[in-house]
């Protein structure tokens, strides 16, 4: 079997997107939205749910032939639960201050519909490699929402990323101020819709 | 007594838990197409969270939390780290009890809930709020009126929601933004509306 064959590469590719989890089925928005405050969080959000996504995939692949299907869904939680707590601890033995940062989002990526839709839609048919191969590349497509409304909200919210200042000293000598709206509920609401908007027109997806 | 209201209006407006902390986007999303669907998932989740943060503080208090067990004779035993398979374990369970319960006493509520029941199980509010509920150490009565008011404030929001897009209907939006790009400016300008509620407190 070819790993690099254009068949398993569409697995990766196609998620990123065409179609997109976060824009295109419109999976997963509660957690793409709640840690963009700053970089730093979603980047260790995002492989987070790399982590945890592939893993299920690939778990719950293995498995599909043994899996009665009246509680598919519970086994599915189960799995998925086990690893986010795995993920949880780690993030608190070595990352205490994200994790802090992070509260119960951690926790939440249990209920990310993105994990159960694609062990759901996916990994309950297919091989595991494939599995695997799709849930990393939908981790990704989620990743990079993640990341695009990170770095606006803290370009915008706090003029800086990754912690560093990146607005100059005399742009604000000039008057320019940071936006706190950026950095509240709200910013990030309106930014993903703009970044929704900005995606489908470029694809030419149209919903409804 | 003061401070239960003033955590329910907190609870409700103040941090409404989809538009301040962007828990139940999904369903949100999903479900705000219709008014009636709408008021049907409100109060089908505010019932499950109104019954669900209580037990899963109930289990947090006497099994989970450290030095929980003491009552059993282990009080050196921690097993915080069980917390989340434990609630959502309590979750699906409670949500499978409540469906069993309303279709033996009160078919016509359960006939108008329908779908809605088992799709809560995998609702972010209902887990979040259970979490909210650990992180911010509530006791009984706060964890009550905290699961009753964020299922109000939940059902608030998607209720105005859906009716705004029911008048969206008909308006001409560029053809990138239909459909989800604007429901998302829509919530942000409805967060902004929210906010206007923070300066209160009793």
């Amino acid at each position: 079997m070819n790993i690099l064959s254009a068949k398993n590469m569409k697995f990766v590719k196609d998620p990123l997107m065409d179609n997109n989890p976060i824009s295109v089925q419109v999976l997963g928005i509660c957690s793409a939205l709640a840690v963009t405050v700053q970089m730093k969080t979603a980047v260790v959000m995002s492989l987070a749910v790399i982590f945890v996504l592939s893993s299920s995939s690939l778990i719950i692949s293995l498995i599909r032939n043994k899996l009665p299907s009246q509680i598919r869904i519970i086994v599915e939680l189960a799995i998925i639960a086990s690893l986010v707590i795995l993920v949880d601890q780690i993030l608190k033995a070595y990352l205490y201050d994200i994790s802090k940062q992070l509260s119960v989002f951690v926790g939440l990526i249990i209920t990310n519909c993105i994990v159960l839709g694609r062990a759901e839609a996916f990994a309950l048919q297919q091989k595991p490699f494939a599995s695997w191969l799709d849930g990393i590349g939908n981790a990704l497509g989620y990743s990079m929402f993640l990341l695009a409304v990170a770095f606006g909200r803290e370009l915008l919210g706090s003029g800086t990323l990754f912690g560093y200042h990146i607005i100059p000293e005399s742009f604000y000598a000039a008057g320019y101020q940071n936006m706190g709206l950026m950095v509240l509920a709200p910013g990030a609401f309106i930014l993903l819709g703009l970044i929704i908007w900005l995606q489908r027109a470029v694809t030419g997806t149209v919903s409804e | 007594m003061e401070h239960l209201i003033s955590l329910f209006i907190k609870s409700v407006f103040v941090e409404n838990i989809l538009l301040a902390f962007f828990l139940g986007m999904c369903s949100f999303l999903a479900v705000s197409k219709r008014v009636e669907t709408a008021i049907g998932l409100g109060f089908a989740v505010i019932f499950v969270l109104t019954i669900t943060v209580p037990t899963n503080w109930a289990i947090h208090a006497f099994l989970l939390a450290p030095g929980a067990l003491s009552w059993a004779g282990l009080p050196e035993v921690d097993l915080s780290f069980l917390g989340f398979i434990s609630y959502i374990a309590v979750i699906a369970a409670m949500v499978q009890l409540v469906e069993m319960f309303l279709d033996k006493y009160s078919p016509s509520l359960y006939a108008s809930l329908g779908i809605f029941l088992p799709l809560i199980a995998v609702n972010c509010a209902i887990l979040g709020s259970s979490l909210f509920m650990v992180e911010r150490e509530y006791n009984l009565s706060e964890s009550v009126v905290f699961g009753l008011g964020s299922g109000t404030g939940f059902a608030l929001a998607i209720i105005a929601m859906s009716a705004i897009r029911e008048k969206i209907r008909y308006s001409n939006i560029p053809m990138g933004l239909r459909g989800l790009g604007i429901t998302m400016l829509i919530t942000g300008l409805m967060a902004i509306a929210f906010m206007s509620f923070s300066g209160i407190a009793l």
